[in-house]
C-alpha cells in the first residue's frame, strides 16, 4: 500500500520529536493532541463505570455488587464524564486544533495560557482520579448538601479539588478563544464571514468563563462546610440546603450548552460540505447560538421543580425553558433545510451529523416534556431524566465528536481512515445507543428512580434490553480506536481538502506545518461557498 | 533601546505588531478580571440570601467587626491604588525609575493592609468568632453569628489571597523593571496588573459596606 | 392498551396522562416529519441522482420567522396547558386530611393525626383530599408515587407537602427519589388505598399511641413551654391560642404567616424570625426534638383554640 502523496517535509508532528517539545510545546495543534489523549483516557474510564452500572442493572436484586459500590460507580460515572470529557472535550481538542487555522491565524492569542491550561486539566483529573479510586465517593456528580457535606462518607474534598482547578483549565480555554476571535482573525474577515463553528465555540467560552467561576465558588463553600460545619447549608445551623441547589445548577445548566454548543458547531461544518450547499440561513444559526447561551443561564431552576421552590418560580423557569428550546428548534430546520437541493454523499462524518440531528432531536423534544410542569413532577429523578440527557450528551454531543474525528483526521493526522468501517462504527452506534437508551425513557415513566442499585422485578425486561443495547454501543466506540489507529501507519495520505471543504483550515497541508500555513490563506467573502452540482447560478 | 530592539524582545508568536499584542493583553486582563467579578458573586449571592433571612442576626454580628480597623484598611488600600495609578502614568512617559518607586509605595501599602487584617483576624480569633471548633461566641443569635463569620473569613481570606497575588506581581514587575524591562512604547505587563490591582481595590469597596457597616446606623 | 403505564390511581393521574400522550403525539409528528423530510432529501438529492436543484432558496428569512414563530406559539400553548394543569396539582383544596410522613435514612415514618403510626407504608382512604405534610430527619429524600403522577422532595430544616385524591383502591408503589445514601434503592414503601369503610376499621385496630395533639401537649408541658408561653407567667412572651394562621409582625420590620414553617423555626431557631415587641430570649430546643416531636407540638399549637385571656 504505498501511498501516492508524500508527507509534508516538515508538518507541527515531525517538526521535533523529544518529550520535552510535546511536554513544553506552545503550539495549539499539540495542545489539542495532549488534550485528545487525556479526554479519551476520561472517556474509556468514565465508560468502564457506565459498563459496569449496566452490567449489574442486569440484576433486579443487584447481585454483583453492594449499595456501597454501585452509588460509587454512578458517582464515578458522573464525574468523570460530566467535568473531564463532556465540557473538555470539543472545545479543547477540535476547538483549540482548529480555531486559529478557521480564522487564519498562527496561533492562539495566549498560547502558554493554553498549555497551562492542559496542565490544570491533568492536575484537576488527578485529584478526581485519586478521590474515585483510591477512597471513593457516593453523593453522586450534584453533590447535593446535607447528605455530601454532613453524612457521606468518601474523598469530598479531593473530588472537589480536582473540579475546582479542572475548572480553571475551562476558564483558561474560554478566554483563549473569546480573545483570539475578537483580535487574530485574518484581515478581511469579519464576523459574519466566520465558520458556525466559530460561533459556536464563542458562545460556549463565554459561558465557560462566566458560569465556571459560580461552580469554583460553590465547591469551595461545600469543602469548607463538609470540613468545618459551619452551617451554610446545614438546615439545623440555619443553613439552607436548597442555596446549595441553585447556586450548582446555576453553572450546571449552562455546562449542558457548554457540552452541546460545539457540537452542534460541528454539525454546521459538516451538513453544507456534504450536501455541497450552503449552510441555510446563516445569520440565524450565528445568533441561535448566542440566545441559547444567554438564556441558558436562566432555566437553572427547571432541575429543583419538585425541590421546594415557589409554584411562581416553577412557572417563570418552565416559561423560559420552552423558550431556551426555540433556537435548537431553529438549527434542526436549517440543517434539514440545508439537505433541500443538495447533492448528499454519505461519508463517515455526515453519518455521524445526520445521526446527530435526529437523537439531538429526540432528545431535545424530551426536554419539552420535562419543560411542562406536571409531567415533569412525574418523571423527574427517574430514567426518563436519564435518557434525556444521554439523548443530548451522548447521541447529540459524543456523537458530533464522532463525526468531527473522522471530518477532520485527515487534516490533523494527514491520513485517510477505512470509509467501510467507519460507516459501519457509525450505524452500529446508533443502533447501540438507541437500544441503550429508548427503553429508559419507558423505564422512567413507569417510575424506575434513578441511582438505584436494586430495582422492582417489572422493570428488569427493559433494563435487560437497555444493558443489552449499552454492549453494543461498547464495541461501536472501540472500534475506531482499532481502526483510527490502523489508519495512521497504513493507511493512504490524504491530500490537504479531501472533502473539498470551504474552510479556510483546508487551506493548509495535512498535517499543517508548525505556523499552520505554507502561503497566507485567501479568506472567502462569505462562508459556505459551496456550488451545488446541477444548481444553475447567475 | 531602539524601537526594533523592543519588537524583537516583546513580539511574541501570533502578533502582528507591539500594539495589537498590547491591546490583546488588555483585553485578556478585562475578560479574566470578569470571572473574578463571578467568582466572588456567588459568595455574595449566599450572603444576600442569609442577609434576607436573618437581617438581626447579620446586624449583631456587624457590631463584631473591627470596623476601625476595616475603614483604615479601606483607606490604605484606595491609596495604594492611587500609586498604581501613578506607576503606570510614570512609565507611559518613560519614567522607569520613578514607576519603580511607585510600584514599591503600591506594594507596601498592600503588605500594610495585609498586616492590618492580621491583626484584626487576631483580634476576632481571639474572641472565638472562628467559625468551625473554635467558635465560642455565645451571645444572641449565635448560629446567625456563626454563619457571618464564615462569609466574612471567606470573603476577606479569599480576597487577602487575592491581594498577596498582586503584591507578588508587583515585586515581579519591580524586579523585571531593574533587568530592563518596560518602555514608554511597550508596559502591557504594568498595565494588566494596574487592571488587575483596581479590581482587587474594588471587590473590597463592595466587601466593606456590606461586612463592617452592618448594623451601626442604630 | 398501555398497560406498561403504571395504573392511574389520583384524580389527576388521567389528566397527567393525557398532557403527556398529547405531548408524545405532537412529538411524534415533528419528529416523523424530520424523518421523512430526512429521508425524503438523502434520498431525491443524493449525489448523482437526476433531482432538479435548480431554484435553491435565496431570501430566506421569511422562511426563518415563519417556523420560529410557530415553534414558539406551539411552546407558548403547551406551557399554558402544563401550567393550568400544574397549579391544581400545586395548591392543595382547603379541608384535606392530613397525614404526616418523616423521610429518615432508610424508612419512612408515617403518623395519622390520632396517633396511629406505619413504617415503609401509607393507608389511605379513597375519595377524599389527603394532604401529606413531610419533614426530613437528615438528608434530603423524595417522596414518590408513580401510581399518583407525584413526587415531592422531603428538605430538612422545612416542611414540604404534597396533596392527592385517590380514586381507586388498591395498593401502590412507593419510591424515594432522591438519593440519600447506600440504601437509598431500598427506602420503598406501600401506598394502600382502602374504601371509606375499611380504612376507618383499620384506623380503629391499629394500636397507636397518641394522637399528635395529644403527644404535643404532653411535650408542651414536660419541656416547659408553659412557663413562658402559659397563663400566668412572668415572662412576656407571644400568646399561643389562635396564633396559627395570623400573620406576625417581626422585630425587623417585616410580616410573616404562622404557618407549620414558622412555628418551626420558632422552636428551633428562635432568632430566625423574632417576633417584634419581644426579647429575644426563647431557648432553642434543636437537637432535643426529633422531627416527629417537633410535629407534634405544631398541631397541639395549631389545637389551641383563641380565649379571651388577662394580659399579664
Amino acid at each position: 500500500m504505498t501511498s501516492a502523496r508524500r508527507a509534508p517535509c516538515k508538518n507541527y508532528l515531525t517538526e521535533n520529536f523529544t518529550l520535552r517539545s510535546w511536554f513544553f510545546t506552545t503550539d495549539h495543534k499539540r495542545i489539542a493532541l495532549l488534550y485528545f489523549a487525556s479526554i479519551t483516557m476520561f472517556f474509556f474510564i468514565g465508560g468502564g463505570a457506565a459498563a459496569a452500572m449496566r452490567y449489574i442493572l442486569l440484576h433486579p436484586d443487584g447481585a454483583p455488587v453492594s449499595a456501597e459500590i454501585y452509588n460509587r460507580l454512578f458517582t464515578t460515572h458522573g464525574i468523570v464524564m460530566v467535568w473531564f470529557f463532556l465540557v473538555p472535550a470539543i472545545p479543547t481538542t477540535f476547538g483549540n486544533f482548529l480555531l486559529p487555522m478557521m480564522i487564519g491565524a498562527r496561533d492562539v492569542a495566549f498560547p502558554k495560557l493554553n498549555l497551562l491550561s492542559w496542565y490544570l486539566f491533568i492536575l484537576g483529573g488527578s485529584f478526581v482520579l485519586y478521590a474515585l479510586f483510591v477512597g471513593g465517593l457516593d453523593t453522586g456528580w450534584t453533590f447535593y448538601a446535607p447528605y455530601s457535606t454532613m453524612y457521606s462518607s468518601g474523598h469530598l474534598i479531593a473530588a472537589v479539588t480536582g473540579i475546582f482547578i479542572a475548572g480553571f483549565s475551562s476558564i483558561l480555554t474560554g478566554l483563549n478563544f473569546i480573545i483570539t476571535l475578537h483580535r487574530l482573525r485574518a484581515p478581511g474577515m469579519g464576523w459574519y464571514s466566520l465558520p458556525i463553528f466559530c460561533w459556536s465555540l464563542y458562545s460556549t467560552s463565554v459561558i465557560l468563563i462566566v458560569a465556571t467561576p459560580v461552580l469554583a465558588m460553590t465547591l469551595l463553600l461545600l469543602a469548607t462546610e463538609h470540613l468545618i460545619h459551619v452551617g451554610i447549608f446545614d438546615p439545623a445551623l440555619g443553613g439552607d440546603p436548597l442555596l446549595f441547589q441553585h447556586l450548582f445548577w446555576f453553572y450546571s445548566h449552562p455546562a449542558v450548552y457548554i457540552m452541546i454548543l460545539p457540537g452542534m458547531g460541528v454539525v454546521s461544518e459538516i451538513i453544507p460540505c456534504f450536501s455541497r450547499k450552503e449552510l441555510f440561513g446563516y445569520k440565524f444559526l450565528c445568533w441561535a447560538s448566542v440566545s441559547i447561551a444567554v438564556i441558558g443561564f436562566l432555566v437553572w431552576g427547571h432541575h429543583m421543580f419538585v425541590a421546594g421552590i415557589s409554584m411562581y418560580a416553577g412557572l417563570m423557569f418552565s416559561f423560559l425553558s420552552f423558550a431556551v428550546a426555540v433556537p435548537s428548534a431553529i438549527k434542526v430546520f436549517n440543517w434539514t433545510a440545508t439537505l433541500h437541493k443538495g447533492s448528499i454523499s454519505f461519508e463517515a462524518p455526515m453519518l455521524y451529523a445526520l445521526g446527530f440531528i435526529g437523537l439531538f432531536t429526540i432528545g431535545g423534544l424530551t426536554g419539552l416534556f420535562l419543560a411542562t410542569l406536571p409531567v415533569d413532577v412525574h418523571v423527574t429523578q427517574t430514567y426518563f431524566i436519564v435518557a434525556h440527557f444521554h439523548y443530548i450528551m451522548v447521541g447529540g454531543m459524543v456523537t458530533a465528536f464522532f463525526g468531527a474525528l473522522h471530518f477532520w483526521w485527515p487534516k490533523i493526522t494527514g491520513r485517510m481512515y477505512p470509509e467501510i468501517w467507519a460507516r459501519f462504527a457509525a450505524v452500529l452506534m446508533f443502533c447501540g445507543f438507541n437500544l441503550t437508551f429508548f427503553p429508559q425513557f419507558i423505564l422512567g415513566y413507569e417510575g424506575m428512580p434513578r441511582r438505584y442499585h436494586v430495582y422492582a422485578e417489572q422493570y428488569q425486561v427493559l433494563n435487560v434490553f437497555s444493558s443489552g443495547g449499552a454492549g453494543v454501543l461498547a464495541v461501536a466506540y472501540l472500534l475506531p480506536l482499532f481502526y483510527l489507529g490502523w489508519s495512521l501507519i497504513w493507511s493512504r495520505r490524504a491530500s490537504a481538502n479531501p472533502w473539498q471543504a470551504t474552510g479556510i483550515e483546508w487551506q493548509a497541508p495535512s498535517p499543517p506545518p508548525k505556523d499552520n500555513f505554507t502561503h497566507p490563506p485567501k479568506v472567502p467573502a462569505k462562508p459556505y461557498a459551496y456550488v451545488t452540482p446541477g444548481a444553475d447560478h447567475d | 533601546m531602539t524601537e526594533r530592539h523592543i519588537v524583537e524582545k516583546e513580539l511574541a508568536e501570533p502578533y502582528a505588531d507591539l500594539r495589537h499584542q498590547k491591546q490583546t493583553a488588555n483585553l485578556g486582563v478585562w475578560a479574566f478580571l470578569s470571572t473574578e467579578v463571578l467568582f466572588f458573586s456567588g459568595l455574595l449571592t449566599a450572603y444576600s440570601v442569609y442577609r434576607f433571612l436573618y437581617p438581626q442576626g447579620f446586624a449583631e454580628a456587624g457590631r463584631h467587626t473591627e470596623v476601625l480597623l476595616g475603614s483604615i484598611n479601606t483607606g490604605v488600600l484606595l491609596t495604594s491604588s492611587l500609586f498604581m495609578a501613578l506607576a503606570v502614568h510614570a512609565i507611559r512617559s518613560g519614567a522607569r525609575r520613578l514607576m519603580m518607586l511607585f510600584l514599591l509605595i503600591t506594594a507596601l501599602l498592600g503588605l500594610a493592609f495585609l498586616g492590618i487584617k492580621i491583626l484584626e483576624y487576631y483580634k476576632e480569633i481571639g474572641e472565638g468568632l472562628l467559625p468551625g471548633v473554635f467558635f465560642t461566641y455565645a451571645g444572641p443569635y449565635a448560629h446567625t453569628v456563626e454563619i457571618f463569620f464564615f462569609i466574612y473569613f471567606m470573603a476577606t481570606g479569599i480576597h487577602a489571597l487575592h491581594l498577596s497575588i498582586g503584591i507578588g506581581a508587583l515585586f515581579f514587575l519591580i524586579w523585571r523593571t531593574r533587568c530592563g524591562s518596560f518602555t514608554a512604547e511597550y508596559h502591557a505587563g504594568v498595565e494588566g496588573v494596574g487592571l488587575y490591582w483596581h479590581f482587587v481595590d474594588a471587590v473590597w469597596v463592595f466587601i466593606y459596606p456590606l461586612i463592617y457597616l452592618l448594623g451601626r446606623n442604630t | 392498551m398501555f398497560d406498561f403505564l403504571p395504573p392511574q390511581a389520583a384524580s389527576l393521574s388521567p389528566e397527567i396522562d393525557f398532557l403527556f400522550f398529547g405531548l408524545l403525539i405532537i412529538s411524534a409528528l415533528v419528529l416523523g416529519l424530520l424523518f421523512t423530510l430526512l429521508l425524503l432529501y438523502c434520498i431525491k438529492y443524493r449525489r448523482g441522482s437526476g433531482a432538479s436543484r435548480t431554484g435553491q432558496e435565496e431570501k430566506s428569512w421569511r422562511i426563518e420567522i415563519g417556523w420560529t414563530a410557530a415553534t414558539l406559539i406551539a411552546f407558548v400553548a403547551l406551557f399554558f396547558w402544563g401550567a393550568d394543569l400544574y397549579a391544581r396539582l400545586y395548591e392543595a383544596p382547603p379541608d384535606t386530611l392530613d397525614i404526616f410522613v418523616v423521610g429518615k435514612q432508610w424508612i419512612w415514618k408515617v403518623q395519622h393525626p390520632d396517633g396511629q403510626a406505619e413504617i415503609d407504608a401509607l393507608h389511605v382512604p379513597v375519595d377524599r383530599d389527603i394532604r401529606l405534610i413531610m419533614a426530613s430527619q437528615d438528608v434530603i429524600h423524595s417522596f414518590y408515587v408513580p401510581a399518583f403522577r407525584l413526587k415531592r422532595d422531603v428538605v430538612p430544616g422545612r416542611y414540604e407537602s404534597l396533596w392527592f385524591h385517590p380514586i381507586r383502591t388498591g395498593s401502590f408503589q412507593l419510591e424515594c427519589s432522591e438519593f440519600c445514601g447506600t440504601d437509598h434503592a431500598r427506602m420503598t414503601g406501600e401506598i394502600v388505598v382502602m374504601s371509606q369503610a375499611d380504612y376507618a376499621n383499620w384506623l380503629a385496630t391499629q394500636a397507636h399511641g397518641d394522637s399528635f395533639a395529644g403527644a404535643g401537649e404532653k411535650l408542651f408541658r414536660s419541656l416547659g413551654c408553659g412557663g413562658c408561653h402559659g397563663p400566668g407567667s412572668t415572662v412576656h412572651a407571644p400568646d399561643l391560642a389562635g396564633l396559627y394562621g395570623k400573620t406576625v409582625a417581626l422585630a425587623d420590620g417585616g410580616f410573616a404567616h404562622a404557618d407549620d414553617d414558622f412555628l418551626r423555626d420558632a422552636i428551633l431557631l428562635p432568632q430566625k424570625r423574632a417576633p417584634a415587641g419581644y426579647a429575644p430570649v426563647m431557648p432553642s430546643f434543636a437537637g432535643q426534638l426529633d422531627e416527629s416531636q417537633i410535629l407534634a407540638l405544631i398541631v397541639y399549637i395549631k389545637s389551641l383554640d383563641e380565649k379571651p385571656r388577662k394580659t399579664p
